[in-house]
């Protein structure tokens, strides 16, 4: 039986879910102060997909990689707690101000230096951006083939994998060649919980830069056992070109942002008959509030 | 995304109790295990982080996906196909959800794949899972027979079953037949040894087995033919890779549905025999019970939780008479009675289970040097404690669970009444805490003994003799008088000299220690952290009514009033 590298692409996003009232900033930015750092809900769903095929195929490895802060690192550690076997935290004030064409550019830099991947997934798109535009790009970029909207991996044999999608107006199963990119939907199983084991035994990694920071009792450790330290990638690790990186790197520009509020209008009485309900729901959809 | 440990701040102040900085540095043998496993902590402050993060994980499956199912697993339950259990499809998943989680095996030593945690943070994943579904937890819980295999067994043994149950094994306990309920020393159910095959044979039948269609079992049989009582009793283990144990039916019952309840019948089932010959019921069934009791006064806890926040946020929520019932005298009062009781069952439970743990760590660290005499003197100090303080709080918190769940019916009027709300769930699941595992009133039959012994007054004289802040001297002001009140009623009652007169007050005697032990523990929790205070102070007022009640009835009670009680038959 074949074993398999997976590499998943996983975000750490300012948690949009539960959004308050000082979410926003005055200028339209997001208020991270207030916001807990979470792992990006999708990729989490990308994550759980990576794992069951390393479950059905042992030997697989999953990897994850990540671009963000140093607080980034908590990605790959979250990773480890769930069974992946490492990571990279892909790290610069180089890619500070990246948008998602100049992510993709430096995520697929970085895919090129870690080499030899049959499978990379990510979810489909970040609660923060919404753009749904990372995996695509990092396939193009990498000249790879990408199957989109994944929901379920129905089979992998040998070099070919079979999924099924989930689009808008129902399922498509599809079957593609490795290597590719596979972005997945919410849709998909929720992943695993932590690992009782794994959380005591990885809570310690650290990137170089944590370890600089850390109780000095507890140094040794991380000589004894190499699989503590998380890998920190700077733009000096991988081969760039400057234009393409970060701001510079970035063609979108947003302009403004407007605070919209939603005002109820007016409102209408309907009573429970059938015809009212369809005359209703006919309404919603021709003025496209619903459909 | 709810989160049953992080929602619950009491479960944090009970892990980081001053004596946990002990047990955790005993069970950790000095810190000495993460030389050989990458997962033991370095030092006190990195255990309770282990601790604090698993119970995360266990909080967070609890709040997801075992609450979530609790519903339809009770409407579902489990069936019997070819004489196997099939459980609802909601219990699969949680048990999947548990074992991936690595949620076995918590308290069982490294070297067996387990998390080696000390029963304090085991029993509180148990309280969390009790609050999501209390009929999961016997199935969950039912993993912590394989201390006794721990305890009792041979190393063979525990090398071939312990990492099974580590890694998603489920146990049961056999124990009960149908003319063996209470009364165990009627067992029949036979062992013969048979020279051909080289194995002990098991045949008969074994009745309300809980999960008795576990993979890893312990059986409690008659070895020595011809024997009547206890001591022809031996335990053994029964592998259902084995085979020879069919399911033939299971209960059909009040609550606690998805946790199956077996009809089984033993036809030449394979068994091992654990530890010695007829110590099957007189040593191992005594270990075993005193885990399990630990475990069902979990359960109450955990029943008492799950009923207390939904009385609140119905009672928060449904308007009446222009406002929201929670405003009325009749409802606040019940609700911070319910929360008094729940806060002192819980501090019950913890004080307890650290007993178990001080006594059963040094238990394990005997089999590898021997003692000095302090260690031996603290460790018959616990076990006297651990095996009062057990009963205590299985008799007390189930009883409160019921009250609890009664409570929080009665709070949601006729909406509680029907299935409608997870009330009428939990108040069917809360009635069996009080019955199994021993019922309440054989709690106080093993409890009295630490009324009569007044081992329960030397207790109280240390929780009295704790320095608290000078707010808090006029609580335990009152419970030194509740405590006057307790030794007269005990001198009284043994002062008759008469076996029956003792029993026929055990309970009210027992009580009353329960009432002053718990009062102690809220005022010492207040001295640590003040949010328990109005706890503290509303469980005395209760308390002093109860303690009165019973000091009045004994103080007029008399040995020739016992006729008047008794049925002609």
């Amino acid at each position: 039986m074949k074993a398999y590298n997976i590499i998943v692409l996983a975000k750490q996003v300012p948690d949009t879910r539960n959004v308050g009232k000082d979410a926003m900033k005055a200028d339209g930015t997001i208020n991270r102060a207030v916001l807990p750092a979470i792992f990006n809900p999708e990729d989490l769903n990308a994550l759980e997909q990576a794992l069951r095929i390393k479950d059905k195929f042992p030997g697989s490895t999953v990897k994850i990689l990540t671009m963000g802060p140093g607080r980034a690192a908590d990605i790959i550690r979250e990773g480890l707690f769930r069974g992946a076997d490492g990571g990279i935290l892909l790290t610069d004030r180089a890619f500070a101000g990246s948008d998602t064409l100049a992510t993709s550019y430096a995520l697929g830099q970085a895919l090129k230096k870690m080499g030899n991947i049959d499978i990379i997934i990510a979810g489909r798109q970040a609660i923060d951006g919404d753009t749904a535009q990372v995996g695509p790009q990092v396939a193009e970029k990498l000249g790879m083939l990408q199957i989109t909207y994944v929901e379920e991996v129905i089979e992998l044999k040998d070099k070919k994998i079979t999924v099924k999608r989930r689009l808008e107006n129902g399922v498509e199963t599809v079957r593609c060649p490795l290597p590719l990119v596979m972005t997945v939907n919410g849709t998909a199983p929720d992943c695993r919980a932590r690992n009782a084991k794994r959380l005591m035994q990885y809570k310690h990694a650290k990137t170089v830069t944590e370890l600089q920071k850390e109780n000095e009792d507890y140094t040794h450790m991380y000589n004894d056992r190499p699989d503590l330290n998380i890998p920190e990638w700077t733009v000096n690790d991988i081969e760039t070109d400057p234009s393409q990186l970060g701001l510079t790197g970035s063609p979108t520009k947003v302009k403004t942002v407007e605070n919209v509020v939603l005002h109820a209008k007016d409102s209408k009485v309907i009573s429970a008959l059938d015809e009212e309900i369809e005359t209703m729901m006919i309404e919603l959809i021709e003025s496209h509030t619903i459909g | 995304m709810a989160n049953y440990y992080n929602d619950n701040s009491e479960l944090k102040f009970h892990l980081n109790h001053p004596l946990m900085e002990k047990i955790v540095r005993l069970k950790e043998r000095e810190y000495s295990f993460k030389k050989e496993f990458d997962f033991a902590p370095m030092d006190y402050e990195d255990a309770i982080d282990n601790y604090d993060r698993v119970l995360e994980v266990v909080g967070e499956i609890c709040g997801n996906i075992v609450a979530e199912n609790a519903e339809s697993i009770d409407a579902e339950g489990p069936q019997v196909v070819d004489g196997h259990v099939i459980y609802a499809r909601g219990t699969q998943e949680n048990i999947d959800a548990l074992n991936q989680a690595g949620l076995m095996g918590m308290s069982l030593p490294y070297k067996y794949d387990g998390l080696n945690f000390p029963i304090v943070p085991y029993i509180m994943a148990a309280d969390i899972v009790s609050r999501a579904d209390a009929g999961f937890v016997n199935i969950w819980g039912l993993q912590d027979c394989a201390e006794t295999i721990n305890e009792f067994a041979s190393e063979e043994q525990k090398e071939k079953y312990l990492p099974r149950v580590s890694n998603g094994d489920t146990m049961a306990m056999d124990l009960t037949e149908p003319d063996a309920g209470s009364d165990l020393q009627a067992v029949q159910l036979k062992a013969t040894w048979d020279e051909k095959k080289h194995t002990w044979l098991l045949n008969g039948v074994k009745r309300f087995i809980t999960n008795g269609d576990g993979d890893i079992s312990l059986v409690l049989a008659r070895s020595e033919p011809g024997t009547k009582d206890g001591r022809g009793l031996s335990m053994f283990i029964y592998d259902k890779q084995d085979g020879g144990v069919t399911v033939r039916r299971i209960e059909h019952k009040m609550g606690i549905i998805g946790s199956p309840t077996c009809e089984l019948v033993f036809k030449n089932a394979p068994g091992e025999l654990v530890g010695s010959r007829k110590m099957g019921l007189i040593k191992y069934v005594m270990a075993l019970m005193n885990g399990a009791r630990l475990g069902i006064a979990a359960q109450s806890v955990g029943v008492s939780e799950a009923a207390y926040r939904e009385a609140l946020a119905y009672a928060k929520e449904r308007m009446q008479f222009g406002k929201a019932i929670i405003r009325f005298p009749a409802v606040y009062e019940m609700l911070s009675l319910m929360k008094a009781k729940l806060d002192a069952s819980r501090t019950l439970l913890y004080e307890t289970a650290r007993f178990v743990d001080m006594y059963k760590t040094y238990m394990h660290i005997a089999e590898e040097r021997s003692l000095e005499k302090e260690e031996r003197e603290e460790m018959k100090k616990y076990q006297r404690l651990a095996d009062i303080f057990t009963p205590l709080v299985k008799g007390m918190s189930s009883e409160y669970s019921n009250q609890l769940a009664y409570d929080a019916v009665q709070i949601h009027g006729g909406s509680g009444f029907m299935k409608d709300y997870p009330v009428e769930r939990i108040y069917r699941d809360a009635r069996i805490t009080s019955i199994y595992e021993g019922t309440t009133q054989l709690q106080v039959v093993a409890a009295i003994r630490g009324v009569t012994t007044g081992s329960y007054l030397a207790q109280i004289r240390e929780y009295e003799a704790e320095r608290v802040s000078p707010k808090l001297e006029y609580l335990k002001r009152s419970l030194i008088i509740l405590t006057d009140d307790y030794e007269r009623a005990v001198k009284k009652v043994m002062a008759a000299d008469d076996t029956e007169f003792v029993d026929f007050h055990a309970r009210r005697l027992v009580e009353m220690a329960g009432h002053i032990i718990m009062g102690y523990l809220l005022v010492l929790d207040s001295n640590r952290d003040e949010s328990f205070l109005k706890s503290a102070q509303n469980y005395l007022n209760f308390a002093k009514g109860q303690v009165k009640a019973h000091a009045e009835f004994i103080r007029s009670s008399e040995l020739a009033d016992l006729g008047n009680y008794k049925f002609e038959i």
